[in-house]
């Protein structure tokens, strides 16, 4: 068989080993029917991936949602990425927010964990530790709340799961620009 | 006139004030309130294809021949789900296209009504856009919309969903001037700082080479015009893809021909050793680039494209410039004009000469034969009968799709209609009948294969019935040729399927339809039947009977690079010039 030949062009997209960065990308898009399945069906038809998508209304006069997408790729691939949602016909306006840096992003998680005893004392701790709020008990478990940023989140349900986890619901990345100017 | 109709009079109204006097389409339960519009009115022609694919095509013929939106309306459920191969073609190759579907009533939506199926889910990936009028309110805007929509920035098919209780409904028509869309607003104007590096890019270069695609012609014949003017003040050569033949003249001194997997030997050596590449309005597709990590390793690239996403797609570039070709090649010469910039004539007269080398290989060269009539010879024979007239070219997809591209020759553009992304059998005779009803006394020529011509074979039904003057030239080597090539070189011969069993008589089966039909295997008489076809002013099939083996050359084998082109007598290599990783490919 023929080895793989040495790249011999510079040019090539296929050059090198692909390093994979995670992006942020806040998408302003007309609340229309059908939208979420535009950018959705973008991301499957054309093999990207979605780390994470939050999408809610946020300007009802305007008619306005916001898509927050946390992706995966290639910086090339993230570059297509941008550019294929911007050619969607309902979309306003795409950023990339990892790209521009010095942004804020949060997320909210659920987390449901049962436990008697020492668990259940220990799981407190680690709650009020984490500033993680109580929003449901019972004798054997508790639901908290947890609002901050992913790897925050993360890092509460690993302490969390030899104590008695149960379940986790998040909500996938909200995110904006710093400073005083719209994202 | 009052303004309060129902939405099927809006749809009518909308099409005339678009400037639409052509709908290509078939009735269906769904539409019914939009045909009896039609039946009201004198404006608008509405030609009843045979099959709904052959509405799309014929609606995209209409559209690449004419520069203007193709139209077709189309019932709901299998009337929807037939355009779709049609609306898929039409967003390759980027055709302004406006499809309204008939729907099943808005309170019957969801209940999987009778011929209902999901328009706008099924097309959002096969259109640029698409709409589901839920009310009266929005179709006239709506209607206007799509018009905009489907023909600025990257054109492409749009489709209007339309349910039949808002074509009955009554409601205010708005006309499109006063219909602006929210958000969408291409870029036409390139930056001028990269316009400026692109000029003195080219001013530096040594073997500069125009890439030039299918972006020339949708952005009208003025970008043509001014490609022409360029390549004159600079003196470059130039090459194009499938889809942009015509926009630069064939019979022009610096054409190098097409370029890509069955390019001419220059064009791809031109490629691969040039130092500043100018791409304008073509999208490095895989048929053009070959491998992709061989693609033309030396060279400083300039890519002009309205669409940002094709930029760096598969192929990074030095210079990407955002814009539409006639703005930006406008910009480009007034910068070349101003600065008083010049091309190195000393380095492009070596470059030149290269090119004459490579040129003197002849890639295009066939050896003929006396006993059996050879596919490219049928086609010389038939661009040297035809040179001279108002003559539009369509294709189906195949062996005879690459040997009218290598051997016809194109000098304006919107004159050569192929379908080069999808790549779509039963394709040519749809688009031809599109072109014919646009160009009414024009010569349109569908140069088939006898596989695809099959494919939608029905549509010479809509031929005879609006008595169009198509000619449908078959190459009919009693194979599908490309897949049997394709086969000898990857599957040792073993031609799995790809013999055109059973073919109709095709002399015969025009007489069926009320066509003329010729038949012709004899070289020697192969200028007199083309004469009778050119000068019989009806639907003729001439079935031009061709040498079953002939393989198309040249060709850069999948996985190879622009300067691994087999030329034509060797054959031989053929089965062992892919290798494993090439043979995945397509």
């Amino acid at each position: 068989m023929n080895a793989p030949a040495a790249p011999l062009s510079p040019y090539s997209s296929a050059i090198g080993k692909p390093n994979i960065e995670v992006h942020t990308l806040s998408v302003l898009v007309d609340n229309e029917p059908g939208v979420l399945a535009r950018v959705v069906g973008l991301f499957s038809g054309r093999g990207y991936n979605i780390e994470s998508l939050t999408v809610a209304e946020v300007a009802h006069a305007e008619h306005l949602s916001r898509i927050t997408i946390v992706t995966s790729g290639t910086p090339e691939a993230i570059e297509q990425i941008g550019h294929q949602l911007e050619r969607l016909v309902p979309i306003h306006k795409v950023t990339d927010l990892t790209l521009r840096g010095n942004a804020v992003e949060r997320e909210l998680a659920m987390i449901k964990v049962a436990g008697t005893g020492q668990d259940r004392d220990e799981a407190l701790r680690l709650a009020d530790a984490f500033r993680a709020r109580v929003i449901d008990a019972s004798i054997e478990s508790f639901v908290f709340e947890l609002t901050g940023a992913v790897g925050k989140i993360d890092q509460f349900i690993e302490l969390m799961r030899p104590i008695g986890l149960v379940e986790v619901s998040r909500t996938g990345v909200a995110a904006m620009s710093r400073g005083p100017n719209p994202t | 006139m009052t303004n309060l109709m129902t939405g099927a009079e809006m749809v009518v109204r909308a099409l005339r004030d678009q400037g639409v006097e052509t709908i290509f389409g078939y009735p269906g339960g769904a539409v019914l309130p939009i045909y009896d519009a039609l039946f009201h009115q004198k404006h608008i022609k509405h030609v009843l294809v045979r099959h709904e694919q052959g509405a799309a095509h014929a609606a995209e013929g209409f559209a690449r021949s004419s520069g203007k939106a193709g139209v077709l309306l189309v019932t709901s459920g299998p009337g929807a789900t037939n355009a779709v191969t049609g609306l898929t073609d039409a967003l390759m190759d980027s055709i302004p296209v406006v499809c309204i579907t008939g729907q099943v009533p808005t309170h019957l939506i969801g209940s999987d009504a009778f011929q209902e199926c999901d328009t706008v889910g099924i097309t959002r990936h096969c259109t640029k856009h698409n709409y589901l009028v839920r009310q009266i309110e929005d179709l006239p805007r709506i209607l206007h919309e799509a018009f905009y929509v489907a023909q600025n920035g990257r054109p492409g098919p749009v489709v209007i969903d339309i349910p039949k209780d808002v074509q009955f409904a009554i409601g205010t028509y708005i006309g499109p001037r006063n219909i602006e869309h929210k958000t969408y607003r291409p870029r036409l104007d390139g930056d001028p700082d990269r316009i400026e590096q692109a000029a003195l890019l080219m001013a530096s270069a040594r073997r500069p080479i125009f890439y030039t695609g299918g972006g020339i012609i949708n952005s009208g014949p003025e970008a043509s015009r001014l490609l022409r003017e360029l390549a004159g003040l600079t003196g470059f050569p130039v090459t194009s893809t499938l889809m942009g033949l015509g926009a630069y003249p064939a019979s022009a001194k610096n054409w190098l021909g097409m370029l890509g997997m069955h390019g001419t030997y220059e064009a791809n050596n031109a490629m691969h050793d040039c130092d500043v590449m100018i791409a304008i309005g073509a999208r490095f597709d895989d048929r053009i680039t070959g491998r992709l990590d061989a693609f033309s390793p030396g060279s400083k690239k300039i890519h002009i494209d309205i669409d940002p996403s094709s930029i760096n797609k598969n192929v990074k570039v030095d210079l990407g410039i955002v814009g539409d070709c006639t703005h930006v090649l406008r910009q480009l010469i007034d910068v070349w004009r101003g600065r008083d910039l010049a091309p190195d004539t000393v380095a492009l007269a070596k470059w030149q000469a290269q090119i004459e080398k490579w040129r003197s290989r002849k890639s295009l060269s066939f050896k003929n034969s006396k006993e059996v009539i050879k596919p490219q010879y049928a086609v010389q024979r038939l661009y040297e009968l035809t040179k001279g007239r108002d003559t539009y070219i369509t294709t189906e997809v195949g062996q005879h799709q690459m040997w009218a591209a290598q051997h016809y020759h194109f000098e304006a553009p919107n004159r050569w209609l192929t379908s080069g992304g999808l790549g779509t059998m039963g394709y040519g005779l749809p688009a031809a009948i599109g072109a014919q009803m646009a160009h009414p006394g024009a010569l349109v020529i569908d140069i088939a294969g006898e596989a695809s011509i099959l494919m939608n074979i029905q549509e010479l039904s809509t031929a005879a019935q609006y008595r169009l003057p198509v000619k449908i030239f078959i190459l009919n080597n009693e194979y599908m040729g490309m897949v049997r090539q394709w086969q000898e070189l990857l599957h040792g011969g073993r031609y799995s399927e790809s013999y055109s069993e059973a073919l109709p008589d095709f002399v015969k089966l025009a007489e069926a339809y009320g066509a003329h039909g010729i038949r012709c295997s004899d070289p020697a008489k192969l200028d007199e039947a083309i004469m009778e076809m050119l000068e019989t002013p009806k639907t003729v099939i001439f079935d031009c009977v061709v040498d079953k083996n002939e393989n198309c050359l040249p060709m850069i084998p999948s996985g190879k690079a622009h300067n691994e082109m087999i030329l034509p007598g060797h054959d031989a290599e053929l089965e062992t010039a892919v290798d494993a990783a090439g043979k995945m490919l397509v």
